[in-house]
């Protein structure tokens, strides 16, 4: 694929060059672009015979930040990634260092972590099925999947003390064990959500104005899907069964029985039975989390270079308030070396790659982020369709500007 | 003492000059209009609510209201002041014109919008009473013989409106909506005036005094016997059906909403207004739904004949023999109530406006088209054959 480089100029001169066509903006302010995305399109009538996104719009730097702060003051910053599943990302982040210095957090940590990724998965599909019924004039869902999305937040906020931006994570653990009773209440979640899933999906699922909307609309086929590195349920609607969850299994994974559901044809309709799909799934995982939820410690409790101690030790104990103030002040003592660690985030596949001459400060952060690889295939798909399947098409690839721009 | 004050004030009425009858009855109509198309809006989000399981507008009270112990708690939770708010905000905002516009086009369009939803009314009959011959004499404006084909011509003009509103914005997306609100609407257009044809021709049968107005075809509705009172909408299912989803067309309502689809047009032909020049087309949209489903209500269900097989006068009849009650079978009563069940009627078919509303997707425009044309049109074609074919074998 060439490199062009998308100027605004460049679409007006284009314009010019045909003057029966029209150009577009659609974004970086609009409806359905799903934050600030900018679709730069010209039209002939309505159908589109050209589509150049326009990404940037909420670039922050994030990766130079990175290599400005200690490892866990960076953890906020991965919340503003994917924001509709910060605690996915607080987990991927913090295992990539943890892989770097070698750590391996305790069993109960573990399931902490894929709990509360698997929470998030749910909201964030959650959040995904409401836009793009939004996209394709279906208010209703989205008002019933954020009533669902609003009990996962209650029980995040009990969990983290927030509800959206939760920083959830620590290098070695996490900030918080579980309340009392918190699991319960996520078992309750479960029981509940399963028929009220059913009920916006059936919304949806079997109707024929929704059908005729997304069958056959934005195919991405399998080869496609595969060279312009489409990762997560976008992947596996296209058909293949990559979940990085199945075949390089993290923080436990492994130990609990999921399906990996795939698509046929690659469509907007497959991307979205897949991830209604996987939100039954992870009603599976956290099922199986809290039946078999282990005791012990939820964090490493040796790493001492690396977690804080316990409060109360700290305001009595010298050795640990020393140990806490270096860890404040010099960050999490990290090994030189470079580690690449992949996580599979609702969004796609989330990397990390973090690269440390030593001490607590990252000395290069590169973040991998599905959304905008996903969405490096527009301007391959969006040739030849109308102005309306544009539309269902973003909301089927489910994206976040948050993660795209970083 | 009272039914004296009624016939007495009733005399003052009828001995006005016509003109002023006229302009009197003008005004109720347009009092009448604009409220409920305000109520409709208050019914929508309250709708809305219902069906996604929210409790909708409920906050927005006035001072005073808040001290009446029932009455102000229950307009408060059933978010009338919303509605109050709402209008007074698009009275009171600043009306922008903003600097890119044709600006004459421009301000025109949205008045161009409120001529024909309100002209159209005129020629509805909402009502009736009983004449001291026992005629059942219509209530409307402007009892038209040719109702139906100046309700069709008038409303059609809208179309004007929102293609001028879009090419006047002089912006992208309106002009898309408008182009796309002129194909769609006219060709709903086609389909909904051939579904109606069945029923004209059904009243008109050979050797029937000719009429195209709405009050002949409540009438015919309105006769004894199995025949005669039945309902059009029993005896034209699929007349009923085409003109039905023709209208959801016409009105932009979803599913059809594509000339306003916010997803890829952003506010469509009305993005570039604000305040008072957009609550006119919001007025426009709303008055348009209340002629269409009064239309559909006076052809199909029987205008204002309480149940089918049962008319008015019938109606009357027995809950007077019933009760007693000689107030009952006065004319104004009869007036009061055929308007009622009329409105009932009416704001029924609203109702399963927004019910659909909020509870299926959007097609997309090029299937709006392809159902228009492809699908509505022949059927239409075909239901006008059968019944023409229908009627000249009865006869």
């Amino acid at each position: 694929m060439a490199t062009e480089l998308n100027i605004p100029d460049t679409a007006a001169k284009a314009a010019e060059a045909a003057p029966d066509r029209m150009s577009l903006s659609m974004g970086p302010s609009h409806p359905s672009t799903h934050g600030v995305l900018r679709l730069q399109m010209e039209l002939d009538g309505e159908i589109l015979t050209k589509c150049d996104p326009v990404v940037g719009y909420l670039h922050r730097g994030d990766e130079k930040i990175a290599e400005n702060m200690t490892y866990n003051q960076f953890v906020p910053y991965t919340d503003r990634l994917d924001y509709l599943a910060p605690l996915a990302n607080n987990m991927a982040y913090a295992i990539a260092v943890e892989k770097l210095a070698g750590l391996e957090v305790p069993a109960r940590c573990q399931a902490i972590r894929v709990i509360t990724a698997e929470m998030a998965r749910i909201s964030s599909h959650l959040m995904g099925l409401g836009a793009f019924g939004l996209d394709v004039g279906a208010w209703t869902v989205l008002v019933h999947s954020l009533n669902q999305r609003e009990h996962l937040y209650k029980l995040f906020e009990e969990l983290t003390g927030a509800r959206f931006t939760t920083s959830y994570t620590r290098i070695g653990g996490v900030s918080r064990d579980i309340p009392d009773g918190w699991l319960d209440r996520v078992g309750g979640f479960c029981d509940q959500f399963l028929p009220a899933l059913e009920e916006i999906l059936s919304l949806l699922t079997r109707n024929k104005i929704f059908l005729d909307r997304t069958v056959g609309v934005g195919v991405i086929t399998k080869e496609d899907a595969l060279a312009y590195g489409i990762t997560g349920p976008n992947l596996r609607g296209s058909g293949i069964a990559l979940d990085l969850r199945k075949d390089k299994p993290y923080s436990g994974y492994e130990q609990y029985e999921f399906d990996v559901p795939v698509g046929s044809k690659g469509d907007s309709y497959d991307r979205y039975l897949v991830r209604g799909e996987e939100m039954r799934q992870s009603v599976r995982i956290i099922r199986q989390v809290i039946a078999k939820f282990p005791g012990g410690d939820w964090y490493a409790k040796d790493a001492r270079k690396i977690f804080a101690p316990p409060k109360d030790k700290i305001l009595t104990s010298m050795e640990e308030l020393i140990q806490n103030f270096m860890l404040v002040t010099e960050g999490p003592q990290m090994p030189a070396g470079e580690v690449y660690f992949e996580a599979e985030n609702p969004k796609g596949i989330l990397g990390f790659y973090v690269v440390s001459k030593g001490g607590g400060v990252p000395w290069r952060l590169k973040i991998r982020s599905p959304s905008f690889c996903n969405l490096s295939i527009l301007p391959k798909i969006c040739t030849g369709i109308l102005i309306s399947d544009v539309v269902t098409l973003l909301g089927s690839l489910d994206f976040v500007m948050g993660e795209c721009d970083r | 003492m009272i039914p004296t004050v009624v016939n007495a004030m009733a005399d003052f009425f009828f001995n006005l000059p016509p003109l002023v009858q006229g302009i009197l009855k003008g005004l109720a109509v347009i009092c009448v209009i604009f409220p409920i198309a305000g109520v409709c809006s208050m019914a929508e989000r309250k709708v809305a609510a219902w069906v996604q399981d929210r409790p909708g507008p409920n906050r927005a009270i006035v001072p005073w209201f808040a001290w009446i112990p029932f009455l102000g708690r229950f307009l408060q939770r059933l978010g009338l002041f919303h509605v109050m708010a709402d209008g007074g905000k698009m009275l009171f905002k600043e009306d922008s014109l903003p600097g890119h516009v044709r600006k004459a086009y421009f301000i025109f369009a949205p008045i161009a919008a409120m001529i024909p939803a309100l002209t159209t009314v005129t020629v509805v009959p909402f009502g009736a009473y009983i004449a001291a011959n026992g005629g059942i004499v219509p209530l409307a404006l402007a009892p038209l013989d040719v109702g139906i084909l100046a309700v069709f011509a008038v409303a059609s003009l809208g179309v004007y409106s929102l293609i001028l509103a879009g090419w006047a914005s002089n912006s992208k997306y309106p002009a898309l909506g408008s182009v796309r609100a002129s194909a769609q609407l006219i060709s709903y257009e086609l389909s909904m005036t051939l579904s109606v044809l069945p029923v004209f021709l059904w009243i008109n049968s050979p050797g029937m005094e000719a009429s195209l107005g709405f009050a002949r075809v409540v009438e015919f509705q309105s006769q004894p016997g199995f025949w005669g009172g039945m309902w059009f909408i029993f005896l034209m299912p699929v007349s009923a059906f085409i003109y039905m989803v023709a209208l959801y067309a016409e009105t932009n309502r979803q599913p059809f909403d594509t000339i306003e689809s916010e997803a890829d047009l952003v506010g469509s032909f009305h993005t570039e207004y604000g305040a008072f020049k957009w609550g006119l087309f919001f007025v426009a949209e709303y008055s348009h739904m209340i002629v269409g489903s009064a239309v559909f209500t006076l052809l199909f269900l029987g205008g204002w004949n309480p149940l089918p097989w049962v008319s008015l006068a019938t109606w009357v009849g027995w809950v007077h023999d019933l009760t007693g009650w000689a107030w009952l079978v006065h004319p104004l009563a009869v007036g009061l109530f055929s308007i009622a069940i009329f409105l009932v009627k009416v704001l029924i078919l609203i109702f399963v406006f927004m019910w659909v509303r909020w509870t299926v997707p959007r097609f997309r425009y090029d299937q709006v088209m392809k159902l228009g044309w492809q699908k509505l049109l022949p059927l239409a074609i075909g239901n006008l054959l059968f019944y023409a074919i229908a009627i000249a074998l009865i006869d």
